[in-house]
């Protein structure tokens, strides 16, 4: 494990926790974020038949280097008769919900910043911050649309949540575990392992399973795609009605914030999928290193199938949002508290009498 | 509970139907065109800035009498007999010293109608179609080749000779004058 490494190197427990919680904030989320905005300028570009960003580095690789600069540079504008405490704390308490939830997630099975038997518990429970630092920038910026785009997404974000919780639970009730690193490791071996078809073990249950599984994938793809606000599910900051929704009268580097909260979140909400149904960092087809046998290879060929299955996914949100229009508001209920949070239900039941069996 | 399930599954496969759709949209040639590398062909009539070819101009003003916003501005100025101004490519014979010939491309409407009077062809339009500038005197165009000391040399050589035409009459005037007074005194 890394944190040993770095306990050994250093020989002081706090060091070892300071560098181990800042690894994937510069390590990955920052140079995730720079290359998922240009990723995504690039995919909505070519989707439309543009080309996107073209004149900044090679096919417009350094946009956002450039774009973070210009950020840098301009001025901090505070509306007068906002309240200023608040104001000032929502970016960062937004951020903190997003960073805080890769502090569970395993990138590999030598690195999980925090390897807490709680995992998939506590990732619901610290995402569940980032709506109180949504609802504050709403209200604190004493702007109509803000407030509206706060209120929309915290009914959005509390609501999609039991959907995602829902489905959580059925493989939580399969796997017996929380931890999203025993997960990950339950799931090893071959893609036939993984969860979404039907998890390891070979059985009658196994093909049961699967139709299931699909249909919570499904279920927690949806919800979690609702839960960071992206397209179709993106009222809380509809450009056409709200102006940015609850981020309207932020600029500057707090506006940076949120925007880094948001693709650090796309990125954290796939990675949770990939955990859960699709290996997490577990190789589909076997590791070169075991090949090799040279056994340091393998956490860096873990690394890169998390990494592409998170971005597999990530670009699966992209992808939709070119693909469906923006839901109204009773539509978005209605698709949660009709559609979802009754056959996750149904999910759940029928996986549990799966398992009893 | 029949639409129930109905609707779900529609709303599932109708996702998955438009996500085939822009996936196909992902491999389609984009149709945009690196403008500032690229230029896309004009059309063969097109009209954009104006270009006159000075050596081939007479002078005749009619251009600028055509413009319906008044932008070409002529002056002009009679060669001496003694000089020669050459010729146009048409074969036509230059009389005039063509000593200002301004266009405002800041008024100018690209109508085209100053290119039809023009007896010699001088004046047309060309593809060029970036002439931005920041200041809006960047916008007058001076075609004439001639250097200013030149052009103030013409008009002064033109005055010059009409001075001397002038004293020229005056003398014989006053020799017309005078000379029946010396036939008087004679007879």
């Amino acid at each position: 494990m890394i944190y040993d490494f770095f306990h050994n190197l250093t020989g002081s427990y706090f060091i070892a926790d300071i560098i181990q919680a800042i690894l994937p904030l510069f390590f990955f989320i920052l140079p995730f974020a720079l290359f998922a905005v240009w990723w995504e300028r690039k995919v909505s570009a070519h989707m439309q038949d543009r080309l996107g960003p073209m004149r900044v580095g090679y096919h417009g690789a350094l946009q956002t280097i450039a774009d973070i600069l210009k950020l840098f540079q301009k001025e901090d504008i505070v509306a007068k008769d906002i309240d200023k405490p608040l104001f000032n704390l929502a970016p960062v308490l937004v951020f903190i919900g997003s960073y805080g939830v890769f502090a569970a997630i395993p990138f590999t099975s030598a690195y999980i910043g925090a390897n807490i038997d709680l995992g998939v518990f506590y990732i619901v429970a610290v995402s569940g911050l980032a709506v109180a630092g949504i609802l504050m920038a709403g209200w604190a910026s004493n702007n109509k649309y803000s407030l509206l785009g706060a209120m929309r997404s915290a009914a959005q974000m509390v609501s999609y949540e039991i959907p995602t919780i829902l489905v959580i639970v059925s493989i939580v009730m399969i796997t017996g575990t929380l931890n999203l690193n025993t997960l990950s490791e339950m799931q090893t071996g071959h893609f036939w392992n993984w969860m979404i078809l039907g998890g390891p073990g070979f059985g009658i249950a196994k093909f049961l399973f699967i139709p299931f599984m699909i249909l919570g994938f499904l279920i927690i793809y949806i919800s979690t795609l609702a839960e960071v606000n992206r397209v179709p599910f993106d009222i809380p900051e509809a450009e056409s009605e709200l102006v940015a929704g609850y981020h309207t009268e932020y600029s500057g580097m707090k506006f940076a914030m949120f925007f880094l909260a948001e693709y650090a979140n796309m990125f954290a909400v796939s990675a949770i999928v990939a955990a859960l149904f699709f290996g997490g960092y577990q190789s589909p087809i076997g590791y070169l290193g075991n090949l090799l046998n040279a056994h340091w290879l393998i956490p860096i060929e873990q690394l890169f199938w998390f990494t592409a299955k998170g971005l597999f996914f990530v670009f699966v949100q992209m992808w939709l949002r070119w693909t469906l229009p923006r839901l109204r508001v009773d539509q978005l209920m209605e698709t949660c508290w009709k559609y979802l949070i009754p056959i996750a239900f149904v999910d759940l039941i029928i996986v549990g009498l799966i398992t009893v069996l | 509970m029949k639409s129930y399930f109905k609707t779900a599954w529609e709303a599932l496969l109708t996702v998955f139907i438009g996500m085939k759709v822009t996936f196909k949209h992902l491999f389609v040639p984009a149709v945009t065109i690196q403008y500032p590398d690229v230029k896309l062909q004009l059309p063969e009539r097109e009209r954009n800035r104006l270009y006159v070819n000075i050596d081939d101009c007479i002078g005749c003003d009619q251009c600028a009498r055509a413009c319906p916003v008044s932008c070409i501005t002529i002056e002009t100025v009679k060669g001496l007999p003694s000089e020669d101004l050459g010729k146009t490519s048409g074969g036509k014979k230059k009389a005039l010293w063509v000593t200002k010939f301004d266009i405002d491309f800041a008024k100018c409407c690209y109508c085209q109608l100053c290119v039809f009077p023009c007896p010699t062809e001088c004046i047309y339009m060309t593809d060029v179609y970036e002439f931005s500038e920041y200041e809006r005197e960047n916008l007058i165009y001076d075609f004439v080749t001639l250097t200013p000391e030149e052009r103030e040399q013409k008009k002064a050589n033109y005055a010059r000779f009409e001075a001397e035409k002038a004293a020229e009459k005056a003398a014989a005037a006053a020799a017309k004058v005078a000379a029946p007074k010396t036939e008087e005194n004679k007879g």
